[in-house]
């Protein structure tokens, strides 16, 4: 359990972290998103006690991360940069963290198992592939056992079978009851794996959401369905929670909350020939995109003035486009 | 909690209960710095080349003024005023550097390879991180300090033997000159931890200490003689050698005196690394 209030990090005259309030919670897979420099890497470093906070607080279990007397088996963390000597082979480096709460050499072997490392685990880190030091990062995060495993952009450089594997243990991981708090400035990454998602933007909270509830709230899975008679599809289509659109004078429809199938089924029941049934996925990446750049026009508006208004004209021809 | 993929209840206590205690202590960071100062190659290399210059210099010095002794010169040059001690210790100067640049390694190279992360995600309290790293430096650098000022005392005895400065280990300051010599090195060791956790940058962190031990000294001489004998005895290297120097010259310190002023000079340093350790961002 994460539980940020109000947390703030400025550096110098920049707010890399604005007033965040946000809730992770244990047993499932929280995606943390948003552009490049909106402040996530600097959350998980506010999160581990890395930086101090400017302002607010940012607690994990209950507590300042600080304070708890095992923080490895409390918070488990890959952060963005390497975190490794490179003059150092992975076991050492292992051991080392290890050593400092007591962890017994089982516990790092399984680790080095665990992440598939056992080839290289006795070889210098500074020889090793992006991959490898990925690997590396999360056997070090695991190595407590945490209550809590914070990952930032985890499968950054990592060839589709280490995403696989990455997102299978993510998954893992929340179904023993963790709490997993992965960042990504990719939707289509992040909603594979993330059941909550907690969106951000220029350092500010943009979105607390499911993936579910962003799908609806962008327009939801629709349905286009061209059919001889639209105007009696409508009436046999109709029911709660069933959303019909359609211009005048078109064949076509937009149906949401009804799956392609049944549509079919019924239109056949009713004798209404369809000429097209096609569903419409609404892409999570433009869901996304419309989310934060909603947050630049708000900056544009006040403070950000040029940056801003570039970025506005550029949300315009998305939006258009969309 | 209502999440979407909902954790299966029996799943979750068995990882629960089975959870092994941990718990971070003073004695296990200082476990851990040990291995992580023992696991890299640097600390060889810089430990080695501190051991060869205490003893091959020492040797060298030793060799030397037997050899201008039984020709039967006057000794002149470096060796005037020599004796079987100063010989021995000839390459405490350049242990010195090799011990001190250690010391810079040890805390501002896990800056410059972002180590640091790692470590003080283990440990966030974080001066206990600081305080085991100067342990383990002084420790190891007063052993190496110690042995090889012991050894190149003794090896170099051999050349000695029967020039006017021969002395054997009970006479008056001997033992006090020779670990005093490794007490130093140690000491410096620790002010290279310091100096690399204030400027966290290898480069700075080596250039400072350069400057302290070696430039400052100089730059000292060239002051008014008034002034340069109410600062010169205080800096560190002068305070040094007043704690493992045989005889002192009438305007340096006691080496009591030096050991305390060298001690101020250390303490101050490692002050100043906690408070930016404890102050500023990792």
């Amino acid at each position: 359990m994460i539980e940020a209030y109000q947390l703030t990090k400025r550096y110098g005259e920049k707010t890399a972290v604005d007033r965040l309030d946000f809730t992770v919670r244990p047993g499932a897979v929280t995606g943390f998103l948003g552009p490049n420099g909106a402040g996530k890497s600097t959350t998980m470093r506010l999160i581990i006690g890395l930086d101090a906070p400017t302002g607010g607080t940012v607690t994990v279990g209950g507590r300042r991360y600080a304070r708890h007397a095992a923080p490895l088996q409390e918070v488990g963390a890959l952060l963005e940069a390497r975190a490794v000597h490179p003059g150092r082979t992975a076991y050492a480096h292992l051991m080392a963290q290890a050593h400092t709460h007591g962890i017994p050499r089982r516990r790092v072997e399984e680790v080095i198992e665990l992440t598939g490392l056992g080839s290289v685990a006795r070889k210098r880190v500074g020889a090793f592939s992006l991959g490898m030091g990925q690997r590396l990062g999360i056997a070090a995060a695991l190595l407590g056992d945490p209550a809590t495993v914070i990952l930032d952009e985890p499968v950054n450089g990592l060839d589709p079978e280490g995403v696989l594997w990455i997102r299978n243990l993510l998954t893992d991981l929340a179904a023993e009851g963790r709490t997993v708090f992965v960042s990504s400035h990719l939707m289509s990454e992040i909603s594979q794996v993330a059941d909550h998602l907690i969106i951000v933007g220029r350092g500010r909270l943009l979105a607390d959401t499911t993936v579910h509830d962003l799908v609806r709230q962008a327009g939801g899975d629709s349905v286009k369905v061209a059919s001889a008679d639209p105007g009696r599809l409508r009436e046999v289509l109709a029911g709660p929670g069933v959303e019909i659109t359609g211009r005048a004078g078109s064949e076509e429809l937009q149906v949401t909350g009804l799956s392609a199938r049944t549509i079919g089924i019924r239109a056949a029941e009713a004798g209404i020939a369809l000429f097209e049934l096609t569903p419409q996925t609404v892409s999570l990446e433009q869901a996304f995109m419309d989310i934060t750049s909603d947050a630049v026009e708000y900056h544009g508006s006040t403070t950000l003035g040029r940056r801003a208004a570039g970025e506005a004209d550029a949300t315009e021809k998305s939006g258009s486009a969309a | 909690m209502s999440t979407v993929t909902q954790a299966p209840a029996p799943d979750e206590s068995p990882v629960r209960s089975e959870r092994p205690v941990y718990k971070v202590t003073s004695w296990r960071v200082l476990r851990s710095e040990w291995s992580k100062f023992w696991s890299l190659r640097s600390t060889w290399i810089t430990l080695g080349l501190a051991l060869l210059f205490v003893l091959a210099f020492g040797l060298i010095a030793a060799a030397r003024y037997a050899s201008q002794s039984e020709a039967g010169r006057p000794v002149e040059g470096h060796f005037a005023g020599a004796t079987a001690v100063s010989l021995a210790l000839f390459g405490i100067s350049f242990g010195q550097l090799a011990l001190g640049v250690l010391g810079v390694l040890v805390t501002a190279g896990e800056y410059s390879t972002g180590t640091i992360r790692s470590t003080l995600a283990a440990v966030p309290r974080r001066l206990p991180v600081l305080w085991s790293k100067a342990a383990v430096l002084a420790l190891v650098a007063l052993a190496v300090g110690g042995v090889g000022a012991f050894v190149s005392y003794k090896a170099g005895s051999h050349f000695l033997s029967g020039t006017p400065v021969a002395l054997s280990l009970s006479s008056d300051g001997v033992v006090r000159s020779l670990l005093g010599g490794g007490v130093y090195l140690a000491l410096v060791g620790v002010i290279g931890i310091a100096l690399g956790a204030v400027l966290r940058s290898v480069a700075g962190g080596v250039a400072v200490l350069v400057a302290v031990l070696l430039l400052i000294p100089g730059l000292v001489a060239l002051l008014p003689s008034d002034w340069e004998q109410d600062l010169g005895p205080y800096l560190p290297s002068n305070a040094g050698e007043s704690m493992y120097g045989l005889s002192q010259s009438s305007d340096a310190l006691s080496p009591g005196a030096g050991l305390a002023v060298l001690l101020c000079w250390t303490l101050l340093a490692l002050a100043g690394a906690a408070y930016r350790l404890m102050r500023s961002d990792a």
